[in-house]
């Protein structure tokens, strides 16, 4: 059924593509959770940055390189591999636009990160005008967008490529997620490239006086939320097709994996305003629209929780599991390629379940800007979405570089995965507990003129700094498998799982490929979403924000 | 239709040789967890002023 | 498209759910009022000072209003304006703040009093003051360099 042979390995060519991506992401890790290090530290009260350094300028560091440089690194050489796996080694040309998209990428990381470093640019990672950045921060900025573009057309091609040659038949199932996500990417990076180039670039720049801040915001969260659903799909990916195949058994079902995809392209995307619930010059009927169309974007997911458990209960029935829950002991819990992305996804049920309660209008009051938030993203992404990149790593880095992952290291994976469990208990409950109490995330340890209820919360902040110190000995350890995987590991051949649909007969349906169907909804539910409020915007704007540097 | 159905019933994996049970009664323990937790800052948020 | 029974119970399960939780959110907000901060209005941030009712920021008893007091709140980079304020147990307060430079955050730490003030923009939030004590008034957005030390007081008083 698919014309690449399932046995085949990813083009040593392709391979250097997505390596040089995985090299810039998990040098960001490195240094990102070295400033998550810093910031816990700071946080409990008992260390004080030295240099002068401040507080703000390394949370910036941490969420614009754990948050931006990682994920979309990781994730265009994550695709890249996937869609070169399932459809074929790129053409030439298809590749040659990979690496000008990378390089562009790169070079706009780093002018970011230079700004950021030279403290023209601690405005953190959501960057909300009128907070004003160097304009090269900005300019950085864009160009990582527009270096994942040209990854995106690499995507897009060679999906398109694929389809001519094989008329009439469903796309493999990991290139159809891939380019799903790509798609969702496009749709929504518009926003943020409308904000910065339109806005944020030619005020930093001294061209306009002021900005527009409920424009720009609205703009910001237009592509913000699909953001979480781009880093979250291609951890689904690994979940739905991949695991399957690291346990032994097949994909549960290829057509409801296909649809959960198409419903979070739909979903993702006309939902940002529930990140704005609480501001104003915002109709609450309209926020509560998008409310409506973010408790269906729960529906994949709960889609999803099915899926799995179905797929880990039949492997362990298979196996002559009995009981209820006799099939969890089946599974094999040696194998960090199964277990690390398995905590991701036990970690995503709490993560969800927190996401609930932020997206539900009014009660958005009792959450909102307090370090809950902080503790709910770092069990979604910081936990599910990372590690499940790491287990995908286990096996991905080791196949491209032609060398294999070794007993050893897959128990330092192990340690690795449960090490970041432990640490994430701690740091993400003590988050969840005092945001329910007020503390404020995103702000520097403060004891806000002795009042008491600021004594409440430190106890917390220090648990969130022991947390926070296993989870960075839990970095480190990733950096050193990774570093072996790429460089030291023997050499040899290691499998690039990809699952198999259980019944091949029941083919997926044609009309999931359909993309003049999918992207019109896509694009009707958006106008939908957001045509009148945002005019309202345009046509009730107060004046302009001067803003400035406030660091 | 009937070709696809048969070919279905000899794999391992169907309906009637594995049981999702235990499937079943994960994915509600999960829908606890989401409306325990719902709930809870509902309630937070009515004792709240 | 092939499903299996239970995954068709538990979407059914999960869809009521959501409908419950959205009818719920829903009858509270358009029916019982308890809408999220959406004020509407606009304000010259460079004229703050000058506009009422910014011009006299603290408590200030109103008549013939659906509630009994004012609260007006001044921020700026790194201050609120009052820094301390007396509400009367059981007073009906609309809440009104924003901002003279850039985004803060309101929130009185242990209340639903949580809104976005942005600058050019009137953020409003009615309340009952029904619970005695003192609460610290933070910054919860990222504003700059002093933001972790901008703070005001709230005594809730019999």
């Amino acid at each position: 059924m698919l014309k690449a042979s399932l046995s085949s390995k990813v083009d040593p060519r392709d391979a250097k593509l997505s390596m040089a991506h995985f090299y810039v992401a998990f040098t960001a890790l490195l240094v990102g959770g070295l400033a998550g290090l810093l910031q816990v530290l700071v946080r409990s009260g008992k260390f004080q940055l030295p240099f002068g350094i401040g507080y703000y300028q390394v949370l910036t560091v941490h969420g614009v390189l754990l948050g931006l440089v990682l994920t979309t690194f990781f994730i265009l050489g994550f695709h890249l591999a996937a869609v070169s796996k399932t459809s074929g080694t790129l053409t030439n040309k298809q590749r040659t636009v990979g690496w000008i998209g990378f390089w562009i990428a790169l070079v706009g990381t780093v002018m970011a990160a230079v700004m950021v470093l030279l403290n023209q640019a601690s405005v953190l990672f959501t960057f909300y005008a009128p907070l004003k950045a160097h304009a090269l921060f900005y300019l950085g900025l864009t160009l990582v967008v527009v270096g994942s573009w040209f990854n995106s057309a690499v995507i897009i091609m060679k999906y398109a490529e694929w389809r001519r040659a094989n008329p009439g038949q469903p796309s493999p199932l990991l290139t159809f997620m891939a380019l799903i996500n790509t798609l969702m990417w496009c749709v929504a990076t518009i926003g943020v490239a409308s904000t910065v180039l339109i806005q944020l670039l030619p005020w930093s720049l001294g061209i306009v006086d002021t900005v527009n801040v409920g424009i720009s915001r609205t703009l910001f969260w237009y592509f913000g939320h699909p953001l979480v659903y781009f880093w979250l799909l291609p951890a689904y990916m690994a979940w739905y097709v991949v695991v399957p195949k690291v346990i032994g058994t097949k994909v549960f079902s290829d057509s409801l994996a296909r649809m959960s995809f198409i419903l979070f392209l739909l979903f993702s995307i006309p939902v940002g305003f529930h990140h704005q619930l609480l501001e104003p010059g915002i109709d609450p009927a309209w926020k509560f629209l998008q409310v409506i169309l973010t408790f269906l974007v729960v529906i994949p997911s709960l889609m999803t929780a099915f899926s799995l458990f179905a797929t880990f209960e039949s492997f362990g029935r298979s196996k002559g599991a009995t009981g209820l829950f006799g099939w969890l002991k089946k599974l094999p819990w040696g194998d960090a390629r199964f277990t690390v992305p398995f905590i991701g996804m036990v970690a995503f049920i709490p993560g969800g379940a927190g996401g609930m309660v932020n997206a539900s209008h009014q009660m958005n009051q009792v959450v909102h800007n307090t370090i809950w938030v902080t503790g709910h993203f770092h069990l979604t992404v910081a936990t599910a979405v990372v590690l499940t990149y790491f287990g995908v790593t286990f096996w991905l880095v080791p196949h491209l570089t032609g060398r294999t992952l070794t007993k050893k290291m897959n128990k330092l994976a192990l340690t690795q995965g449960i090490l970041w469990a432990v640490g994430m208990t701690f740091m993400s409950g003590a988050m969840h507990a005092a945001g329910l109490l007020g503390a404020p995330r995103r702000s520097s340890f403060s004891e806000y003129g002795g009042a008491a209820q600021a004594a409440e919360w430190i106890p917390y902040q220090i648990a969130q700094a022991v947390g926070g110190s296993i989870l960075f000995i839990a970095v480190l350890l990733m950096v050193y498998i990774f570093i072996n995987l790429a460089f030291f590991a023997p050499k040899g051949e290691q499998e690039f799982p990809v699952g198999e649909a259980t019944n091949q007969a029941e083919k997926a349906p044609m009309v999931f490929e359909n993309w003049k169907l999918w992207l019109g909804i896509t694009v009707l539910l958006i106008l939908f979403a957001y045509t009148i409020p945002f005019i309202d915007l345009i046509q009730n704007a107060p004046p302009g924000a001067k803003g400035g540097r406030f660091w | 239709m009937a070709k696809a159905e048969m070919k279905y019933d000899t794999q391992p994996e169907n309906e009637e040789h594995s049981s999702l049970k235990g499937t079943l009664a994960s994915v509600f323990i999960l829908g606890a967890i989401l409306v325990v937790t719902w709930v809870g800052v509902y309630f937070l948020y009515l004792d709240r002023f | 498209m092939h499903m299996h029974k239970f995954e068709k119970i538990w979407l059914i399960f999960g869809v009521t759910a959501l409908l419950v939780f959205l009818t719920v959110l829903g009858v509270s907000a358009f029916y019982l009022g308890n809408q999220p901060p959406s004020c509407l209005a606009t304000v010259d941030p460079e004229k703050v000072d000058t506009t009422a009712p910014f011009n006299e920021p603290g408590l200030k008893k109103v008549e013939g209003k659906d509630w009994d007091y004012e609260l007006v709140f001044v921020a700026q980079a790194f201050a609120y304006t009052p820094g301390d304020v007396e509400v009367p147990l059981g007073a009906k307060v609309k809440v009104i703040a924003t901002t003279k430079d850039v985004i803060h955050g309101f929130e009185v730490a242990g209340t639903n009093i949580n809104m976005m003030v942005e600058p050019g923009y009137i953020s409003e939030l009615v309340t009952t003051f029904d619970k005695p004590g003192e609460y610290l008034v933070l910054c919860n957005e990222y504003c700059g360099s002093g933001h972790h030390m901008m703070t005001s007081k709230i005594k809730v008083v019999e």
